[in-house]
């Protein structure tokens, strides 16, 4: 990206000037001169192109990991409000609803596991579905998914898998109200029959990961954690149920923008009033989708649980924080001195009420949410503790972000060559697709250390912990 | 039949997908070979099993992402992978045929995409030639 059609409000804040005719919101862009350096203009353009959206409220804006999406940029936030004409937008979502990531806290330290990180990684990946035509054992009937899709985690918890403790660390206590099966439709719960306690492909995971590092002591002290600690991060979403539901709600919003005279500067920005009934149908199936995600984390937990019992006998993982980072949520935030309730979407980026908000649980209240920064499988993943003051609608970074194409990763790696490079440095990788592996090579992402450091520095999440990868289930 | 080969495009985050072909309906097959290209090698699956799909749509971008996604949904639902594809067009009708066969151990597991996306959409004639692009979410 171009700094030089950007003014620098702040060492990570940017905005692009608008023209004296332009009527647009604000984009604001969060990052270090560096970071954006390293960022497709195309991330520009489509944050400048949500800031022409109807009802934007404050700005449209990019976090520090912000890189060119469809629609909105991944890494985009935007809030927009219902009363003043404001939209939803699929493309603010992604096809991905509610992906995620399900952090788990163990009494294990590095030196217990150890030992037995090489039969542990097999007992994982034969335990966890992964990959792409992979389904898991459980298969569950379209009565049973429409009740996934009112209850989200708490259905899984009722069915066995996991524990009613687990439900306090997730947001929203593991269910979303307002989801609407009806709203769903029969291909995409057909679709889900057989995806419940699946990973997925493409950037998807599950980690095993070592605490190298505490940065803020007190919140690491309120997240149970300590130099040392093994953790397991979980990454994935609402799996076919969701990608349908985006697939078609696209097209279905974007005739209801044609229709309404609502411009869209891309079409993958399809977009309805939030109070129309195109929008209204829209969210009561989205609220669905995440609650299909919420539900898919829960029985992963558990599966993930009992593989790592037949290695570890006495072992305990605790659910650390369940928080998704492609959802629009109606929130409260504070505009101009007066609170006002906003429909904040967020695209590859995450949720980090800072400390005091009510919506989190009372463990963590005094220090702030926790915000996970996945890495790649061969750097590092952070955990930060949402801020006081986050002026991004209480958002902030979700990854490392890609830096390079697919194709260009394909190009530059092979997958077998880099499972071996990955096991020389003490990182095991179990895997079905070596393309996958090429695809996300850790080299194809930003330095996730830069943008952990950016997100704290432009004051959206403070870091807590760096964590290093051991094992990774990759989908 | 596609008279060409599927190609690709750069994208940061996702895949950009074309197909080409003599008429509308080789490259929509082109574009569907693009697609499943990404999931599998397509050469090793066998057309064993045909699966109807069938839709209306008079935007002939937007029958194009709506080709892809039904195709994508339904190799999910019957949990196959379609390395074949017939399309006929008649106004707005599209009818179409997919061929291929259930996920077996033998084939070479891609990338899963999760769907077709709008985003730098377009079907277009130039001179003799059809072409359909777009970004599909991986």
């Amino acid at each position: 990206m171009n700094l030089q059609q950007l003014h620098q409000l702040e060492p990570c804040l940017w905005t692009l000037p608008r023209a004296t005719a332009e009527k647009r919101a604000e984009v604001l862009l969060y990052g270090t001169a560096p970071l954006l350096v390293s960022m497709d203009d195309k991330v520009l353009e489509q944050a400048a192109n949500v800031a022409f959206l109807p009802g934007v409220v404050g700005a449209s804006m990019t976090m520090p990991d912000a890189h060119w999406g469809y629609g909105f940029p991944i890494g985009g936030v935007a809030a927009f409000d219902a009363g003043q004409g404001g939209v939803i937008s699929v493309g603010g979502v992604g096809f991905d609803i509610s992906c995620g990531i399900r952090c788990l806290r163990s009494n294990l330290s590095l030196q217990d596991a150890a030992p037995r990180f090489n039969e542990l990684a097999d007992t994982l990946f034969h335990a966890i579905p992964a990959g792409v035509g992979e389904e898991g054992e459980i298969k569950v009937n379209l009565t049973q998914i429409d009740q996934i899709l009112q209850e989200g985690a708490n259905w899984a918890v009722k069915h066995g898998y996991g524990n009613t403790a687990d439900l306090e660390y997730i947001e929203e206590h593991g269910r979303v109200a307002d989801a609407v099966p009806d709203n769903v439709s029969e291909l995409a719960k057909k679709r889900q029959r057989g995806e419940m306690g699946t990973l997925g492909s493409g950037n998807h995971y599950l980690e095993v990961q070592m605490v190298e590092r505490i940065y803020d002591a007190a919140a690491a002290l309120a997240f149970g954690l300590h130099e040392g600690q093994i953790l397991i991060s979980i990454h994935c979403g609402s799996r076919g149920l969701g990608h349908q539901i985006g697939t078609e709600y696209m097209l279905i919003l974007a005739k209801a923008a044609s229709r309404l005279g609502i411009r869209l500067p891309d079409r993958e920005l399809a977009c309805a009033p939030i109070k129309s009934p195109e929008g209204q149908q829209y969210i009561g199936a989205m609220n669905a989708a995440i609650n299909c995600a919420l539900a898919n984390r829960q029985i992963l937990t558990h599966l993930t649980r009992v593989a790592c019992e037949k290695i570890f006998r006495d072992a305990e993982f605790e659910t650390l924080f369940d928080v998704s980072h492609n959802t629009c949520k109606a929130e409260t935030h504070e505009v101009d001195g007066k609170p006002r309730l906003l429909h904040v979407h967020r695209k590859g980026a995450t949720r980090a009420f800072g400390p005091g908000h009510p919506a989190l649980p009372e463990r963590y209240r005094k220090v702030g949410q926790p915000v996970v920064i996945g890495g790649s499988m061969g750097t590092g993943s952070y955990i930060l503790a949402g801020s006081s003051g986050n002026r991004a609608f209480a958002s902030a970074s979700h990854g490392a972000g890609r830096a390079m194409s697919r194709h260009q990763a394909l190009a530059r790696w092979k997958g077998r060559a880099l499972v071996d490079e990955l096991a020389q440095q003490g990182i095991l990788i179990r895997t079905r697709s070596m393309r996958g592996v090429a695809e996300e090579a850790p080299g194809a992402y930003k330095d996730v250390d830069l943008v952990a450091e950016a997100t704290e520095q432009a004051g959206l999440a403070r870091r807590v912990a760096f964590l290093r990868p051991k094992v990774c289930v990759k989908g | 039949m596609p008279t060409q080969s599927p190609t690709y495009f750069e994208h940061d985050a996702d895949i950009g997908i074309i197909g080409r072909g003599a008429t509308v309906e080789q490259a929509f097959e082109a574009a569907a070979q693009a697609v499943f290209g990404i999931v599998t090698k397509l050469d090793a699956v066998q057309p064993k099993t045909a699966v109807t799909i069938a839709f209306e749509e008079a935007d002939v971008e937007l029958a194009m992402v709506t080709w892809l996604n039904l195709l994508l949904g339904k190799s999910r639902e019957l949990g196959m992978v379609f390395s074949r594809f017939r399309m006929q067009r008649n106004g707005a009708r599209w009818n179409a045929e997919a061929l291929g066969e259930k996920w077996r151990a033998g084939l070479e597991r891609g990338v899963e995409v999760k769907g077709a996306t709008l985003t730098m959409l377009s079907v277009k004639q130039t001179g003799a030639m059809w072409e359909a692009r777009c970004i599909v979410d991986v």
